[in-house]
């Protein structure tokens, strides 16, 4: 019972969060939200012991992404109603995002085979177990994934780095 | 006493977990208002005067001996302080953002007190003989937990100097967060190597404190009575800085260095809500000294290659009392034993604050990104490379040769920075 009624407290916890961060005219609001809402999900994880993920959730992005979310957010100090809501970019953007999730859904009702209950076994995954499954079965993802976050951190640094000019070399 | 026990066993899990929890708290609020008593009279000691040494209650004086050394100790000070804080009018500036600003002092409290339940501070014997840890809760991956919540402190930072709608909070709230960003990677790196040596092939890995703790407390001269400061230095010396820079003390204060920000982003905030950033700190800084004790100085193990069990086994059989291998008196002296090392090692975190005059911010980032980092990695790869070798017993020869290498890398990062500067 507790079981359930945690479980239904954080799903809403994150779905009105998630809402939230949407809907919120305030920026700070919406970041706010957002860590929020990576605490509940923090929370599911721990309901299925995945004690693991949920800290590396926490200390990964309520840790340090929306910290530097607000940061930048204060620093830019966008008040509210400074900027158009809606341009006709962001528009068709989100329009192709809920279309794309929408279909998301309907393959996954449609086509998928879910198992009636979560398969045994699983329980108690110790840190050991992910380490063997990151290093063997999930290796090529992992480094792919490591590489696309290398090349996104030299994106930033080429952004990001003055380039020099021969007035600059004083 | 049995009876007790069967009452304690009686009670349903919450209850039990509420009581432990109070305990601690109402261990650690004491300890954090000491320290603040205890870092006036070394401030003082350290500048050649007395320090608080007035304020009394005017019947106090009456009683012979005690009343005069009380109030030279300045214990009323510490009293007289927390009662203004809870009495002084608390203040609310007309251009704060309201709900942040009331939010930043509640939110400093809870990755600080929330970090403490797993951190383990002592172990009893249990039935088998073996040891049993006293902890609030033994997770599997400990270590993690503690740097996922402990990094939200960063947020409390943060909204504090952004809801102060002010400048200097402002200033110092963003020095606060970037800072703690910046530190918090070096420190993670730099405690990989132990969990990398304790988590041999063939074992469960875990990431628990108690773990760590058991990996220091071999016998005789062996590697595994040796605590890990002495074999690995590196590691130690970041994990310490990054955990000054962590606990945003001197010299790394910049969140709040009075002279060029006033209060840093606790400018605008008074009494209580002044308090609870206060308490904070010092809970930081109490988990952060109980994470080096556990990680680097053998935990509740009184000295190198002395653990625990063998004291106690030796004093039991010098002094042939049952109670000596009792759990309870097994627990009360791990844990002052515990607790001694935490308070030796704040009353260093305050020698230093007042020895170390404070670093100018670019010089932070600077050591941080440039020196600590780098550091952190290298020590980690060379600690990687030589756990595997001796792992595959490939003899000294190749130890050395690790080693060698690994100090000639140093040498060469030291020199390779100061010819770029000379360009």
């Amino acid at each position: 019972m507790a079981h359930h009624l945690l479980f239904y407290t954080l799903s809403f916890l994150t779905i009105a969060c998630a809402v939230l961060v949407v809907v919120s005219k305030n920026t700070v609001n919406a970041a706010m939200f957002l860590l929020l809402g990576l605490v509940g999900v923090a929370g599911l994880f721990v309901m299925l012991d995945a004690a693991l993920l949920a800290f590396v959730l926490l200390l990964v992005y309520a840790g340090a992404v929306v910290a530097l979310f607000l940061f930048i957010i204060m620093l830019l100090d966008t008040t509210p109603g400074s900027m158009k809501p809606f341009k006709t970019s962001t528009i068709v953007a989100s329009a192709i995002g809920a279309a794309l999730l929408m279909l998301g859904f309907v393959s996954l009702r449609e086509r998928a085979v879910l198992p009636a209950a979560a398969p045994g076994g699983l329980v108690n995954v110790t840190l050991k177990a992910y380490a063997e499954q990151l290093f063997t079965t999930y290796l090529l993802p992992v480094q792919i994934v490591g590489f696309m976050l290398l090349i996104a951190m030299l994106g930033v640094i080429v952004l990001s780095k003055k380039l020099h000019t021969p007035e600059d070399a004083s | 006493m049995n009876t007790i026990v069967h009452l304690w066993n009686s009670l349903p899990l919450v209850p039990q977990m509420i009581i432990k929890g109070l305990a601690v708290i109402g261990v650690m609020f004491p300890i954090g208002g000491a320290c603040s008593l205890i870092e006036r009279k070394v401030s003082a000691k350290m500048q050649g005067r007395p320090g608080p040494n007035r304020a009394m209650p005017f019947w106090f004086a009456w009683v012979p001996v005690l009343g005069p050394f009380l109030q030279r100790l300045g214990l009323f000070h510490l009293m007289a302080d927390g009662a203004k804080m809870f009495f002084k009018e608390d203040s609310l500036p007309g251009h704060v953002n309201k709900f942040y600003f009331l939010l930043a002092p509640v939110v400093a409290m809870i990755p600080a007190l929330t970090t403490v339940t797993v951190v383990p501070f002592g172990a009893y014997l249990g039935d088998g003989g073996q040891l049993v840890p006293l902890v609030l809760a033994n997770l599997d991956v400990g270590i993690l937990a503690v740097f996922a919540v402990s990094s939200l402190g960063v947020y409390s930072l943060i909204l504090a100097g952004w809801a102060s709608n002010s400048k200097y909070p402002f200033l110092g709230g963003v020095r606060a967060s970037a800072q703690l960003i910046s530190y918090e990677l070096s420190m993670t790196l730099s405690v990989l190597p132990v969990f990398l040596w304790i988590n041999a092939p063939g074992g469960t890995g875990s990431l628990s404190f108690f773990h760590v703790v058991q990996a220091q407390s071999g016998t005789g001269l062996s590697w595994d009575g040796a605590w890990f400061i002495f074999y690995m230095p590196v590691s130690a010396v970041v994990f310490l800085v990054s955990l000054f820079a962590e606990t945003n003390r001197l010299p790394f204060d910049m969140a709040e260095g009075e002279a060029d920000l006033v209060g840093g982003f606790h400018t605008e905030y008074g009494s209580m809500k002044w308090g609870l950033f206060f308490v904070a700190e010092y809970s930081h800084m109490m988990v952060g000294s109980g994470m080096f004790i556990l990680l680097f100085l053998g935990g509740w193990n009184p000295l190198p290659w002395l653990p625990l069990a063998s004291l106690v086994g030796w004093l039991h059989h010098v002094t042939g009392w049952a109670f000596t291998v009792a759990p309870v008196f097994v627990g009360v002296l791990s844990i002052a034993i515990f607790l001694g090392k935490v308070l030796g090692f704040i009353f260093g975190f305050m020698v230093v604050r007042w020895t170390v005059p404070r670093f100018r911010y670019d010089q932070v980032m600077k050591l941080g990104w440039q020196k600590l980092l780098p550091l952190a990695i290298g020590n980690l790869i060379f600690y990687a490379l030589m756990i595997a070798a001796i792992q595959l017993n490939l003899g000294w020869p190749t130890y050395l040769a690790l080693t060698a290498g690994a100090i000639a890398a140093l040498a060469i990062g030291l020199i390779v920075p100061r010819r770029q500067r000379a360009l």
